[in-house]
């Protein structure tokens, strides 16, 4: 079962003044949208993709397959840019 | 009636502040590079800001929303307080990367770094092979103590990127620059072509790539992205003299980097000094959310109000910011001109006849030194 987790050098933050969450790494900075922000907070190294999915289902009320789409597509991406590991 | 420059004050929209401080603590340095990227006038140990000073700067960056610091130099190890430096950004929450050349640290200081919060190395290389390194770095042995700082940092658990700053006495090397990086498990690999201001000018000739070493190592850059695609970033700065439209120097002038000299001077860019006409404002006397917000030095090419033709009416003039204010000021004599390396300046043959210059002789090596330009050539014999 994949459990994402942030890679060396990559850190979440919430953004007091500009009132959002980023990402900060080497000599890059990500804007999390608030969809991004919701799912990279739950992002800790213990909990699996699917504990993930299940979590953001019950919090927003929506159907998990519609939420697993969307979560696999933001941590391909952010893999691929070599912020998080699967 | 409020006096006119005052209504200019209240009527200029609020800036958006600064993502990253470039903290350069000191212009001190065990390397000697020909194209370093400091000021010709290098600051001495007793103009430097004290520890109390830098902590200040550091609180004040974090409450006007800086999220990154780069703690530079000179060599920042030189420093006798990094330690305290790094410990008050973790603790403001700002994101510390440590940019060194790599000679002095040892393992313990690495480890007590990380302890500190450190989240990441940047670790600088002049060249692929130790021989060709410790010439252009001016420094015997220092190629490999870098390679041993790689390991260390693995060790104290830091994510690494090394930076290459290539030009054509070792382009020809890039390939096994890209290959050393990844060997010493870097995570981020940077090719630099060298920038032409300050130091870089001065030894243009000795070092500007011609136009086809230009092409073939964009064309390996572009390859290796490729290959290490997931498992190293690699990021390309190339010399905007090759080409038709310029870099946005600094993402626009004061938009997103604010730079503390040394000596504590604020500056939109490391390169600002050479700017003739301003006061430049002191961290010693003003408070970093003022400078940003109102000294002139920032307000005046900041946006798109102060560009002439043809980047007014340009489309790409927030894409690009008009280029370099220090570069149009060096090529062109006035810091307002469009930046020549646009092909739509009327200045923008200066470039190509500098561009000439890299199929004409070598000449010998300017090394960088802190009692002003002097020819070393046998620096390394």
């Amino acid at each position: 079962m994949s459990v994402p987790r942030f890679n060396r050098g990559f850190r979440l933050r919430r953004d007091e003044v500009r009132g959002s969450w980023v990402v900060l790494a080497p000599e890059r900075l990500f804007a999390l949208d608030d969809h991004a922000a919701e799912v990279l907070q739950l992002v800790d190294g213990k909990r699996s993709t699917v504990e993930i999915v299940t979590a953001l289902a019950e919090k927003f009320a929506a159907p998990a397959s519609e939420i697993g789409a969307d979560v696999d597509a933001m941590l391909q991406d952010l893999m691929g840019k070599g912020a998080i590991t699967l | 009636m409020m006096p006119s420059s005052l209504a200019a004050t209240a009527l200029r929209p609020v800036p958006e502040p600064p993502l990253a401080l470039l903290a350069e603590l000191t212009h001190r340095c065990p390397l000697a590079c020909p194209y370093c990227a400091n000021p010709l006038e290098l600051e001495r140990a007793s103009a430097e800001l004290d520890t109390a000073d830098w902590l200040r700067v550091l609180d004040e960056a974090a409450a006007l929303g800086v999220l990154q610091v780069h703690f530079s130099g000179g060599e920042p190890c030189a420093r006798r307080d990094l330690l305290e430096l790094v410990k008050r950004a973790a603790d403001r929450g700002l994101y510390s990367n440590l940019i060194t050349s790599g000679v002095t640290l040892n393992q313990a200081e690495i480890d007590r770094l990380a302890a500190a919060g450190l989240d990441h190395v940047q670790l600088s290389f002049q060249d692929a092979e130790a021989g060709s390194a410790d010439r252009l770095g001016g420094f015997r042995g220092g190629h490999a103590r870098k390679l041993a700082l790689a390991t260390m940092v693995h060790a104290a658990g830091l994510p690494l990127t090394v930076n290459f700053v290539v030009h054509r006495q070792n382009l020809e090397r890039l390939p096994a620059m890209l290959v050393l990086g990844e060997t010493l498990g870097a995570s981020r690999i940077e090719i630099a072509h060298v920038q032409y201001y300050g130091w870089g000018l001065v030894n243009r000739a000795a070092l500007m790539p011609s136009l086809a070493q230009l092409e073939a190592a964009t064309a390996i850059v572009e390859q290796a992205r490729v290959t290490l695609h997931g498992r190293v970033t690699i990021d390309y700065v190339v010399p905007d003299y090759h080409a038709t439209r310029p870099k946005a120097c600094m993402g626009g002038w004061a938009r997103r980097i604010i730079n503390i000299t040394p000596a504590g001077l604020a500056l939109p860019c490391h390169a600002a000094e050479t700017l003739p006409g301003f006061t430049f404002p002191s961290v010693r006397s003003q408070d970093l959310a003022g400078i940003w917000r109102d000294d002139p030095l920032f307000t005046k090419f900041r946006g798109t109000d102060w560009m002439p033709e043809p980047c007014q009416s340009c489309e790409r003039r927030e894409i690009d910011w008009g280029g370099c204010r220090c570069q149009a000021l060096a090529l062109t004599g006035d810091a307002a001109n469009t930046d020549p390396a646009c092909a739509l300046s009327p200045h923008h043959a200066v470039m190509a006849d500098a561009v000439a210059l890299a199929t004409g002789p070598t000449p010998d090596l300017v090394y960088r030194r802190i009692s002003g330009i002097a020819a070393l050539t046998s620096a390394v014999g």
